[in-house]
């Protein structure tokens, strides 16, 4: 039996990168501030220590080189771990994710694959300056080809990180900032694996199914046990994936409790959660007693840190939801 | 500093079949192995857009002027380095051993022309502008850290060096210092735009100053100035120089795809005068000149090419097609439970319609 140690969601991803790094010799880490820096989360802390300058490789600041000649190596035999230092600055690189790295695969028709992870910390609720918090995950779950996936939980972070790395695929996988150091959970020392592409219970219910995902899953607890208080049995669901979408254990949820409450920190129109609602309605609509809410962000950029708190979802505004389709 | 006479166009034989240069160790027979190559893929070239005319293919992008770059690069090459090109370079490719019938495929549409065989190291034809000169860059970093002794040559055109992947690409290699040789075939215009709007330098070989790498630029149409300049920096790459530039200076003859049409934009004066020196016309006259060829030996060639270009043609028209559904096949290793769903929807509508048109 592996040693059990309490853990914060950073530290899981740096365990994650250290025993990924340990185990194949493929395995690299690319990005800004990644070496010496140690990230500027710490997320790649010690590891040029423990695996030299070749496989920790601080960057030119160029995102479009850093994910485009991460395809490069990918196809030819290595397995990079690409940091994209803020999401807001992912679109700098869009296109050699879009066309690119997603697409190889396709246009090869199977001769070449590109096994990739890029990180990326996300979400609000930091007081970060303009384009450091968007939640834009919607434009890579709109892109075929690549996995989009987003771990709430230390324990989940390390296992799907390893999941991901190991992916034969692209894989983005974004980090909800505001959980880094939120809280810490018991995670093994030794390696194991998050399955990608399954969704979490993260607590049963009858009336109502939340699903949400990265930094809105502890809101969506807090709400549930404010319904509970009220007498309303909130079931709620970790996505974990956003791409492909756990389809079965979403219908499934509101086949049971017949209402369902889908929250996102992104902006609400064209967001994932508008996917979500239609997916529900497609598999779930004989069961259904109530319109399915959305608690998202506003249509608007994200605000300055000042309004940023009146802006995201909070326990309140998913509990008046949770309460809208009761009483409806 | 005057670019054009710090990088000066590196020649061996002049647009008149002149000997200008030192031919060094290209042989006889090189040199009429080279011709065969040229006049083939002309041939193929002419054909393609032909086949579109008579609505065989869809849009081809022709590739006729630009051979001698493109072969004499690859012949430079080991059969180990990758080849990292655009739409443009087919004939690269199938001069490195990628079947003839493929670039008809690709624009038939049919998929089997991305899927390069497996025994040649390149990556499909690029359609976004520079993106593939970033794959390059990585492609040669993962052969550094694996120690392979293999290179990566990435060709793209003049149009590209505008785009922000060519900087990135150039600055990452040169910092990261890898295997990388960078082939700008300069065809001085980018669809409508000449090279003149394009940059505001004589030169393309020059920006490799920036980057503190070695440039170089050579007469695109002298397949021999080409093989040579490659032959000597792909040696030295190889040995741990780090990246290079190339910039051949050569000449698009023909449209940008069979879709455009160069009289709205182009002068009719600049054609005759730059495809004057194009490089097979070239290579002939120095091939005359030598003595190496006589008019039955050219006929020959030309027969040859012919035979060769009419086989790919039957090898494409009659290439089984790609059912529908595999669509779904290559975008996942493992197709997730709602891509395996909508596959399956897709067959049944396919199925109702009566199969896949024609």
């Amino acid at each position: 039996m592996g040693r059990v140690a309490k853990v914060t969601m950073i530290q899981a991803i740096n365990q994650a990168l250290s025993l990924a790094m340990e185990r194949d010799s493929r395995v690299m880490v690319l990005g800004e501030d990644v070496g010496k820096n140690g990230g500027v989360f710490r997320a790649t802390e010690g590891l040029l220590e423990n695996f030299g300058e070749a496989r920790v490789v601080d960057t030119p600041l160029a995102e479009s080189a850093i994910v485009g000649s991460s395809v490069g190596l990918a196809v030819g035999g290595m397995r990079p771990v690409a940091e994209i230092q803020f999401f807001g600055f992912i679109f700098e690189t869009m296109d050699q994710i879009g066309t690119q790295a997603s697409r190889i695969r396709f246009r090869s028709q199977g001769r070449y694959h590109v096994p990739l992870v890029i990180r990326a910390p996300y979400g609000g609720g930091v007081r970060t300056p303009e384009i450091h918090s968007d939640s834009i995950e919607a434009f890579f779950v709109h892109s075929p080809g690549i996995k989009v996936v987003t771990p709430s939980t230390p324990y989940d972070a390390k296992g799907l990180l390893l999941a991901s790395i190991q992916d034969p695929d692209p894989v983005l996988f974004i980090e909800p900032m505001r959980l880094y150091r939120a809280f810490r959970e018991e995670v093994p020392d030794d390696w194991y694996e998050v399955p990608i592409g399954e969704a979490r219970l993260v607590r049963e219910g009858s009336d109502v199914t939340v699903v949400a995902w990265g930094p809105m899953v502890p809101v969506a607890e807090v709400a549930a046990q404010k319904a509970e208080q009220e007498g309303i049995s909130v079931e709620v669901l970790d996505l974990r994936t956003l791409s492909p979408i756990d389809t079965g254990r979403i219908v499934q949820s509101v086949q049971k409790t017949g209402r369902a409450v889908v929250v996102h920190e992104a902006v609400r129109t064209g967001g994932v959660g508008g996917e979500i609602v239609s997916l529900i309605q497609e598999g779930a609509f004989l069961s259904l007693e109530a319109p399915v809410q959305r608690v998202t962000g506003y249509d608007t950029p994200f605000p300055v840190p000042s309004v940023e708190d009146l802006w995201l979802p909070d326990a309140d505004r998913v509990l008046r939801a949770i309460r809208t389709t009761i009483h409806y | 500093m005057n670019p054009e006479k710090e990088f000066p166009i590196q020649r061996v034989i002049d647009e008149e079949g002149n000997l200008v240069g030192d031919r060094g160790g290209v042989t006889d027979d090189q040199l009429l192995s080279f011709y065969r190559s040229l006049m083939t893929l002309r041939t193929l070239d002419q054909r393609a857009w032909n086949l579109q005319r008579q609505g065989r293919i869809g849009t081809y992008p022709p590739f006729s002027g630009q051979e001698a770059t493109q072969v004499g690069v690859v012949a430079a090459l080991e059969q180990d380095d990758w080849i990292c090109g655009s739409y443009r370079d087919w004939a690269a490719l199938v001069y490195r051993g990628v079947p003839m019938s493929y670039p008809l495929l690709n624009s038939m549409g049919h998929p089997v022309s991305g899927h390069i065989p497996e025994d040649i190291p390149a990556l499909p034809v690029q359609v976004v502008i520079a993106a593939q000169i970033l794959h390059a860059v990585g492609l040669a970093w993962a052969a550094k850290l694996q120690n392979q002794p293999r290179l990566a040559v990435t060709f793209f055109g003049d149009g590209a060096t505008s785009q922000g992947d060519f900087h990135e690409a150039l600055n990452l290699a040169s910092v990261v210092k890898v295997p990388v040789l960078f082939v700008s075939q300069n065809n001085r215009w980018a669809i409508s735009v000449p090279v003149s709007r394009q940059m505001n330098t004589p030169t393309i070989a020059q920006r490799a100053l920036a980057y503190n790498i070695e440039g170089v630029r050579v007469d695109g149409n002298d397949i021999v100035a080409v093989y040579q300049t490659v032959k000597s920096l792909a040696g030295r790459i190889r040995e741990g120089a780090g990246p290079a530039l190339v910039e051949a200076v050569t000449y698009r003859l023909g449209a940008h795809t069979t879709a455009d049409d160069p009289t709205r934009y182009r002068p009719s004066e600049e054609e005759r005068a730059l495809s004057h020196g194009e490089p097979i016309a070239r290579l002939r006259r120095f091939l005359e000149k030598q003595q190496l060829i006589d008019a039955d030996g050219i006929r020959q060639i030309e027969e040859e090419a012919k035979a060769a270009v009419e086989a790919a043609v039957q090898e494409a028209e009659a290439y089984p097609k790609a059912a529908p559904e595999t669509v779904f096949d290559h975008v996942y290793e493992e197709l997730p439970p709602g891509l395996r769903d909508q596959r399956q929807r897709f067959q049944v509508e396919v199925s109702e319609r009566g199969g896949a048109r024609g």
